[in-house]
């Protein structure tokens, strides 16, 4: 009898010790899981930020490419063309995907809205090159022309379900309170919407829209097809127009030294304004959070 | 109050809720439009990629799939290597991303000192953040170089002697420009969404369980294996079916790295080649003319778009069901 209680506790004595060793290694990996997952954002900020921040300077900013073999040159065309078409996206995306949001946080429950908020989830993962072939089929091969205008549809094909589906949450977390007490006082349901819950969601709407732009900003592909691209400072939406991410890919797929070295700083830049947008994003949230409601 | 009374009571209300009710009937009306768009868009994009590659999918027929040709001049379009590509890229992102994704999660879950876990949600975030276009950029000029000459004959020299597995890392790397880079680079872009998915449906596991695992005695590693994984398994699934779609739709990274078709498929994933998104951006703006061309990136199209929304449709659906039941049996769990 005493040998089977020896022979029990050497064996759980056994297990016991299988089992840490078991939960030590499985704590390693989990360890370097972390690490491993974490190093490539050091290595490309660390190589974007080393290979970009020499080329920056006022001419940078200022003055429009080089001609070939000549040193020298800036990309002003590209932060203008970057914010003329990712502005006009905004502008197209923000009331479309505002009025579904609050469609669907506001109406929402029943089989046409679960529809809705799942095929907009699902729109989120379009691919950013489909937009632009869409784009390129109803806009430019009608218009003859590639321009700021198709490249502002094809960016506002991707940030329309990013806000539609990202503000819904943030309206839904307007506390029921407000609402109640607004309806109790007998303010009808759209002026509830217009005066109440939607101011009540600014900076959390303000949030969802940082980071489409920052979104809208880096895509390429969409604008390749559409926008395609230009050397020169253009304000006009009906003309071919450069963008930051289009002057990188550009510059980066090119023989040309000097220009792998202008794609560096672009990089730079473009990492530098996505990055602001939605740490300020989150900054944002979090004030929003702190003071309350 | 009283000052206020009389005139309202007798006319405004009834005047007030008549616009009052007007104005809901618009507002909805109009919400209701918006959001019916999203459906819309849906349609349309399926309805034109439909019509625009309409006529090659109507000349080739099912040989598109399957036929390796691919020659502008003589009009004979294949999408064979353009698939095999997509499927390859993506399968490598898979097979490299997912663990390290799900590992991340669990740390920040499990393991990690709470006043890290901010700053490591924050970081990763950042991650997914990364332009595309970034991620070419660093691809052409350090992960291509350091792919081509360092790690790919290195893994040529040693997994490449392995009998059956090695024929995957066998030949020459052709400068680092080739499938096997365009996974990795695939790898490290979709791990940010596969982790940030799994790790919500991870904490969504309840409490009660996990705390009922260690009150046995249970180790960290035969909580997680036995409770927490079983529990969170189809929601994990989905994320990972969400980067696997994401992974297929990626565009210009991968074409920026992958080299280009060169007109062989073979068993080496050092071979340069093209996936179907690379293909379309680099030969989209070259085919003018009224050929079949154009008409056939068209049909690429539609067969990318239905693939990937398709795997988001699956990811969404798994990554539901498991918030539910989770939910469901919480409920159970506390009553």
């Amino acid at each position: 009898m005493s040998s089977t209680v020896i022979s029990l506790s050497a064996a759980s004595r056994r297990r016991l010790s299988r089992a840490r060793a078991s939960n030590r290694i499985f704590t390693v990996l989990l360890w370097s899981a972390g690490v491993l997952a974490l190093l490539p954002l050091g290595f490309i900020v660390t190589y974007v930020v080393a290979k970009g921040v020499g080329i920056l300077g006022v001419h940078f900013f200022t003055k429009t490419p080089a001609i070939i073999g000549q040193p020298g040159g800036g990309i002003s065309e590209a932060f203008i063309g970057s914010a003329l078409i990712v502005g006009m996206a905004t502008l197209f995306s923000i009331p479309l995907g505002l009025l579904a949001a609050v469609y669907l946080a506001e109406y929402g429950n029943g089989r046409f809205a679960s529809l809705v908020r799942f095929i907009s989830e699902v729109l989120l993962s379009t691919p950013s090159i489909v937009a632009g072939v869409l784009i390129w089929t109803l806009v430019v091969a009608r218009l003859h022309a590639f321009s700021a205008f198709a490249g502002a549809l094809a960016i506002t094909v991707l940030m329309w379900p990013i806000i539609a589906r990202a503000s819904e949450d943030v309206i839904r977390l307007v506390p029921a309170d407000l609402r109640e007490a607004a309806t109790a006082l007998g303010t009808p349901k759209w002026k509830v919407i217009l005066r109440v819950v939607l101011p009540a969601a600014a900076s959390g709407l303000t949030n969802t829209v940082l980071l489409a732009v920052a979104r809208g900003l880096g895509e390429t592909a969409p604008v390749l097809l559409t926008s395609l691209g230009s050397e020169f400072v253009n304000f006009s939406p009906s003309k071919p127009t450069d963008t930051l991410s289009l002057r990188i890919y550009h510059y980066a797929l090119s023989p040309v030294k000097s220009w792998h070295d202008i794609a560096w700083g672009a990089a730079l830049s473009l990492l530098a304004i996505v990055l602001v947008l939605s740490i300020g994003a989150r900054y944002l949230v979090a004030r929003s959070r702190k003071t309350g409601r | 109050m009283i000052s206020l009374g009389g005139k309202t009571e007798a006319r405004a209300p009834l005047e007030g809720s008549r616009r009052a009710r007007l104005g809901d009937v618009v507002t909805k009306r109009v919400v209701a439009i918006a959001a019916a768009g999203v459906l819309a868009l849906l349609l349309l994009i399926i309805i034109v990629l439909a019509t625009g590659g309409a006529k090659a999918l109507h000349r080739f027929g099912f040989g598109f799939f399957t036929s390796t040709k691919w020659i502008p001049t003589e009009e004979i379009f294949g999408a064979a290597p353009y698939i095999f590509g997509t499927l390859v890229t993506s399968a490598i992102a898979l097979v490299l991303a997912v663990p390290v994704a799900v590992g991340l999660s669990l740390f920040v879950t499990e393991v990690c000192p709470k006043p890290l876990r901010t700053p490591i949600a924050v970081l990763s975030d950042m991650l997914a953040a990364i332009p595309s276009v970034v991620y070419g950029l660093w691809g052409i000029f350090v992960m291509v170089p350091w792919m081509g000459n360092t790690l790919e004959p290195f893994l040529g020299r040693t997994i490449g002697k392995i009998p059956g597995l090695g024929a995957l890392f066998h030949g020459n790397p052709n400068g680092g420009y080739n499938i096997f880079t365009a996974g990795v680079i695939l790898a490290v872009m979709i791990l940010p969404i596969i982790s940030s998915i799994s790790r919500e449906v991870l904490s969504a596991v309840p409490r009660e369980l996990r705390d009922g695992a260690y009150a046995l005695g249970a180790t960290r590693y035969e909580v997680v294996r036995g409770v927490t994984l079983p529990f969170a398994r189809a929601g994990v699934v989905g994320a990972s079916v969400l980067g696997l779609g994401r992974a297929l739709g990626e565009t210009i990274a991968v074409s920026m790295v992958i080299g280009g078709f060169n007109g062989r498929i073979g068993f080496s994933l050092f071979h340069p080649g093209d996936s179907i998104p690379s293909l379309i951006a680099s030969n989209f703006n070259e085919a003018t003319g009224p050929g079949l061309q154009r008409s056939t990136l068209v049909a690429l199209a539609l067969i990318l778009v239905v693939i990937s929304l398709g795997f988001a449709a699956l990811a969404r659906t798994l990554v539901r069901r498991t918030n539910r039941q989770m939910r469901a049996s919480f409920a159970r769990a506390a009553a």
